[in-house]
Order: C-alpha cells, then structure tokens, then sequence
C-alpha cells in the first residue's frame, strides 16, 4: 500500500532513486577531484580562491543531493525504475539524428541536408503520406531562407559547394 | 516628457516596428502551440538576435516574452491543455466557460484581462522608472551579491516539495559556470586537460539544450493527440464591456503580478495563485470558480500578464535575472557590451524607457491581432505533437550552431538535452540550473569585490540597503524552515491517522501486553536476556 510520504511526494516514482543516485554519485566524482582541478593560490583571501566557487557548488550539490536522496520514500529500484532508464536511452537515438545533421551540414550544405533531414525525421517519426512529405519539405525551405539568407546567421556554407561554378558558388555559401 | 520623447526617437526604426511586428505575431504563434513556449522559442532565437541592435533583438525576445501568454490561453481555453505553463490556471475556468456553449465569451475575456495586465503592468513601472533610478544607484557590489543570493534563494525555496533537489541542481548551476579559466588567477578549473572546455561552457548551450533539446525529444517520444476544436461564432469584443463590470479584481490582480513580477525567483505562478484566492475569497460567488467563473478567468489572466514588464526591473536595474527567460535576455546585453544594473538606468534612461513603451505597444499589436485573427489562428494547436519536435530539433540546430559553428557544442547541447529530458520525466525543474549558471557568475564577481574593502564579516552589511537585504534572507531561510517543519508535523499527523492500531497510551500498553504474552513474544524475550547474559558475563 502507498504511504503517506509516497502520497505527498512531488513527481512520478519511476527513476527518482536512479537519477538521484546516479546526481550523488557525479557529485562526489567531481569533489573528489577538486585538489587536482583546481588551485589554492597562495596570500589569496578565501573568497578570492579559483577553487571557492566550485567548492560552493559542489558541496552543495553533494550535501543538497545527497539529503534529497536520504529524504526519498524509497530505498528499492523496481522494475518501473529500469523501464524508466530504458525511457531515457531511448532519446540516444534523436541526439544521433541531430549529431548526424549537424556533422553533414558543413559538408552537404545547410540547405540540401535540411532538405533530406526534415523528411526523412518526418518519415521515421511515421508522418508517410504525400502532404506531411511536402510539409516538411516546405519547412525546411522556410528556415533555412529565414535564417541563412535573410538574418544571415552563421551557418558556414558545405564543402560541395566549392565544386558549384562561380557566381553560383558564391550565392550558395552566402545565402544557402 | 524629455524622457519619453528620447524614448520614442529610440523606436522610431524600420527594424524595431518590424520586430515589434515579428515579436508579437510570433510569440502568439508559439504561446497557442501547446509544447513549444516562449522559453524554447527564445533559446532558439537567441543568437540569431546578437546581430541584431540591442534595441532590435531585445524587443523581438521581449515580445515573444509578452505576447505568448496571450496566445497560450487559447487552447486552454477551446482544448484544456495550456499553451505555456503559466496558462494552467486559465484551464480551470476558460474549459468550463467552453464545454457550456461560451468559448468567445472565454476568449475576449482572456485577451481583455491581459491586455489590461499587461498595459498596467507597464504603466506601473513608467511611472516608477525615476524612483528605481534613483534606488539602483544605492546597489554596490555587495548589495547585488546579496539580491543574487535572495533571487536563487527564493528560486529554490519555490519549488514546494523539491526545495532539497531544486537547490542541488542551482548549485550544479553553479558549478557549471565555474568550469574554464578563472579570470583573475588565470588558473583552470576543471577542465581535465581538455582544451574545449577552456573557454567555459556557454549559457546559450545549456539553455538550448535544456529547454529546446528536451523539448523537442519529449516531443519526439511521446503520442499525437486527437484534437477536436470548437467553432468560433461572431466577435470578440464582449470581454471588453465583461471586464469593465470587474475592475477591482482585475487592478488587484495585476498589481499582484508587478510586484510578484520584481522579486527576482517569484513570478507569474504565485501571482497568479494569489490572485485567484483573493478574487475568490471577495467574490459573491465563489462557488463558480473552477466551474467556469469569469471572475477567475480574468484574476489568471491579468495577474501572469502582468509579470513580464514587472520582470525586467531586476534584470535591467541590478543585472540581476529573476527567471529563465530573463536570464536568457542578459546574454544579448552582454554580447553588445551593454551592462545592465545600476549604471543602466543613470546613463540610458531613455533605453529602459523605450524597452517599456516597445511592451506597450506590443499588447495593443497583440490584442488587434487577436481580435481579428482568432478564428484563422486556433488551427495551429492541430499540429501533430512529434511533427513539431522534428521542427524544434531542427531549429535547435540553428540556435547551438550558429553561435561558434561548434560541433563540441552541439555534443554538449544533445547531453544536456537529455539531461532535460530526464528532469522533465521526473517532473523536476530545470530553471534553477540556469540561474545557477547565471547568478553564480554575478555572485562570483561581486563577492570577490565587495569583500576587498571589508574588514570584519560584519561590515559586508552596514549599508541598509546590504542590511535589508540580509534581513530578507534570513526572513525567507526561516519562513522556510518553519514551512519545512510544519509540512513534517502534518505528514506525522497524517502518518498517525492512517495507521489501523490506536494511537492512546493505554492501547499501545494493552498491546505491548499482548505481544509479551504471545509465543513470539516469549522468543524474543528469551534471545534478549541470553544476549543480556552474554555482555554481564564479559564484565
């Protein structure tokens, strides 16, 4: 039966012990470390130490943390809790598809990789039929008009883009 | 007057009335989206305004920021789901208002209360720009390292429940914004020998990663829903003659949403809680309230309209952020050498001025458009949820990589994009790592000054500002606590009541009785006095 702490706490039970153990665990990581990544400078006050501030945070990220993780109605991982952990590596997948964008885009071209990549995302996330194809198309086309060639962000132009003749080549890495 | 003429001459500009154009429509568009919001439409947009005049990029920001609450009342209004997370409480009385027939009465009513927050709000502060210029030039360093020390206080003292991991993560915030070179001693700090994490790691990244990244994964990995809109018949108008037959709810309420809007960490959510149990409280029928109350409808709506105008006072006169968004805009300043804080508003009065009347004239933009565009407009809440995350992924690409052409950062925006991910599956906030980052920085800097002419500890507080300001830390500390030990005392209370045996001290005798008298109990006591013979036998 759920108790009353389980009751009363904020958020969803499912990878609360994973996420703090593992917030802890990087806590200390990186406390351990704070004699070698940083340094004590000599006739310096305290507050004016290169290694004060990283101190603050990480003493409170460990004591912070690690009472959050004291105070937690469970002590167990369940089932739910590695389902939810699985969740979380599910995303691996998204964070390829945007790594895999952003490395192709320097050599393809900003315009023709957001061409491929808006459908072929759409695709994948199960958007088949002809008109969200030609949605996706029509908002690539938009953001990239929108950001490279009239805000003029700086998105350098692709490598193949050198092999295009002229005047031509010019206006691709400008604007495209 | 001189003041407002010099502020006029300031917007005067083809680029800042098309901003101001692009920052409303926009930031209707994207408040009426339900999973976008203005915090991952200004993470996104944010480096696509450096080359922008501050003028120019800050309205575009500012209207985004000001004009998304508006558009997220519409589909908390027609479907139930707000389109920002402020726009919740609008979902309590709008829905209602909707299921029995009366969407444009909702509607108007929506847009009327927060037109009218939002021209308060900034009426208030025009008119109480020359006190806070002469107020900002009190704050020395220590004074803005205490307000800094108030603001991430009070940002993690707000998360009711989760205060414990609310402040872990602002202190994680902290460390974050530590790594790179220190500027003084040129010394590294945990940068494990890496050159890339030399410079630092940048605000925007982070920002984008938290906020737009796991956006659009949380997006990605979740269903499309099925969305039956209502139609929209006949003007909307109606909510203007609604509002005038309130004015006390609706002046109360906005001026809860300026001052809750100025304290740096508080905002829209409390202004709004606020508001809403004052206008129940004083209503003749409070019974109506989450049944679909206009007077509800209209203290939710003036009081979150009422902040973002309120917000930019901490930012612009002390520099210091109260929230993400704001901490967000603190960046184009610093990218255009432009220093908010007290220096601001003695030299560019007339700048703060004209960000101040470029939010007024961004509520009467948003307002007509509204009035006109309704009907046209509720179509963009059809967009298919993981379709919209395959834009925001892509228009992230856009905000990471823009801003150094950096494949390292876009590695770090995917990790903190999953990092975002896992806090929004736990429903545990991301904001206090954000002003960590940014308010640890501030506090870093100022602390450092601030102590170099101090003696004794006690002499960082003997200006009354540095003592008010010391006060009210050490008052929210203990209303905290006493909160903290209240809430223990009922779940003890509520802990007892639950539990079946009775709680008299003659039951618990009666029972303890019984257990002695049972087979087990003799057990027990058998194997305690064969311990208990065992330890006097050692002496």
């Amino acid at each position: 039966m759920t108790s009353e702490r389980e009751r009363r706490f904020v958020g969803p039970r499912r990878g609360q012990l994973i996420f703090a153990l593992g917030f802890v665990g990087l806590s200390v990581l990186l406390i351990s470390q704070i004699t070698t990544q940083t340094q004590w400078v000599e006739r310096s006050k305290l507050f004016a130490q290169p290694r004060f501030w990283p101190g603050v945070g990480l003493l409170g990220m460990v004591g912070l943390a690690g009472l959050h993780l004291y105070r937690l109605p469970w002590w167990r991982n369940t089932r739910y809790d590695w389902w939810e952990a699985r969740k979380w590596l599910t995303v691996l997948e998204y964070t390829g598809w945007f790594m895999g964008y952003v490395l192709l885009v320097p050599v393809l071209g900003y315009l023709p990789v957001s061409l491929v990549f808006v459908p072929a995302l759409a695709w994948r996330m199960g958007y088949r039929d002809r008109r969200m194809m030609w949605i996706s198309v029509g908002f690539a086309l938009a953001v990239v008009i929108l950001f490279k060639s009239l805000l003029g962000v700086k998105i350098p132009g692709g490598a193949i883009y050198e092999y295009l003749p002229g005047a031509l080549r010019s206006f691709f890495i400008l604007y495209l | 007057m001189d003041l407002i003429l010099s502020a006029i001459d300031i917007l005067m500009r083809w680029d800042v009335a098309l901003a101001l154009l692009a920052g409303s429509v926009g930031g209707v568009l994207i408040g009426a989206i339900p999973g976008v919001g203005p915090a991952v439409a200004i993470a996104i947009l944010l480096p696509a305004t450096f080359s922008m005049d501050p003028i120019v990029g800050l309205t575009v920001l500012l209207g985004i920021y000001g004009s998304s609450m508006y558009g997220g009342s519409i589909p908390a209004i027609l479907i139930n789901t707000p389109g920002t997370a402020v726009n919740a409480l609008t979902t309590y009385d709008g829905y209602p208002m909707t299921a029995r027939g009366e969407p444009r009465r909702a509607l108007s009513l929506a847009y009327s209360a927060s037109f009218f927050g939002g021209i308060f709000s900034v009426l208030c502060l025009i008119l109480f720009a020359p006190v806070l210029a002469k107020i900002a030039p009190m704050f020395g360093s220590r004074e803005i390292f205490l307000a800094a020390l108030l603001g991430i206080l009070l940002v993690v003292v707000a998360h009711r429940g989760q205060s414990l991991i609310a402040g872990a993560l602002a202190c994680f915030g902290i460390f974050l914004q530590t790594i790179g070179l220190e500027p003084v001693k040129y010394t590294s700090r945990y940068t494990f020998d890496q050159t890339f994490l030399s410079g630092g790691i940048n605000l925007i990244v982070v920002v984008l990663g938290l906020f737009a990244l796991s956006q659009a994964f949380v997006l990605l990995t979740s269903d499309d829903e099925k969305i039956r809109l209502t139609k929209l018949h006949g003007g909307m108008f109606q909510g203007m003659r609604e509002l005038t037959r309130h004015p006390r709810v609706a002046s109360v309420s906005a001026s809860f949403g300026v001052l809750m809007g100025m304290i740096p960490g508080v905002g829209e959510f409390t202004a709004q809680f606020m508001s809403y149990t004052y206008a129940q409280k004083t209503s003749k029928r409070p019974q109506d309230f989450g049944n679909g109350s206009s007077e509800g409808l209209i203290a939710a709506e003036t009081a979150n309209n009422a902040v973002p105008a309120a917000a930019m006072v901490p930012l612009l006169a002390l520099g210091i952020p109260g929230e993400a968004l704001t901490a967000m805009m603190l960046s184009v300043f610093y990218v255009h050498n432009v220093v908010p804080g007290p220096g601001l508003f003695q030299n560019q009065m007339d700048f703060v001025v004209a960000l101040y009347l470029a939010l007024l004239i961004l509520n009467v933009l948003v307002l007509a458009f509204l009035l006109v565009a309704t009907k046209s407009l509720i179509q963009v809440v059809r967009i298919p949820n993981r379709f919209l995350g395959v834009c925001i992924l892509t228009l992230s690409f856009v905000g990471v990589y823009s801003l150094r052409n950096s494949v390292i950062d876009c590695i770090l925006a995917a990790i903190f994009g999953v990092v975002g991910y896992v806090l929004k599956r736990l429903s545990l906030p991301a904001v206090p790592i954000i002003l960590g980052m940014v308010l640890g920085g501030i506090m870093e800097v100022k602390l450092r000054a601030g102590m170099a002419r101090v003696k004794e500890p006690l002499d960082f507080i003997d200006r009354p500002v540095a003592f008010i300001l010391f006060l009210l830390i050490i008052i929210v500390l203990l209303v905290h606590i006493i909160r903290v030990l209240k809430d223990r005392k009922e779940l003890k209370e509520a802990e007892w009541q639950t539990k079946t045996a009775s709680t008299r001290f003659g039951g618990l005798l009666w029972r303890r009785r019984n257990s002695f008298l049972k087979d087990h109990g003799k057990k027990v006591r058998a194997r305690h006095s064969k311990l208990l013979r065992r330890l006097t036998d050692l002496f």
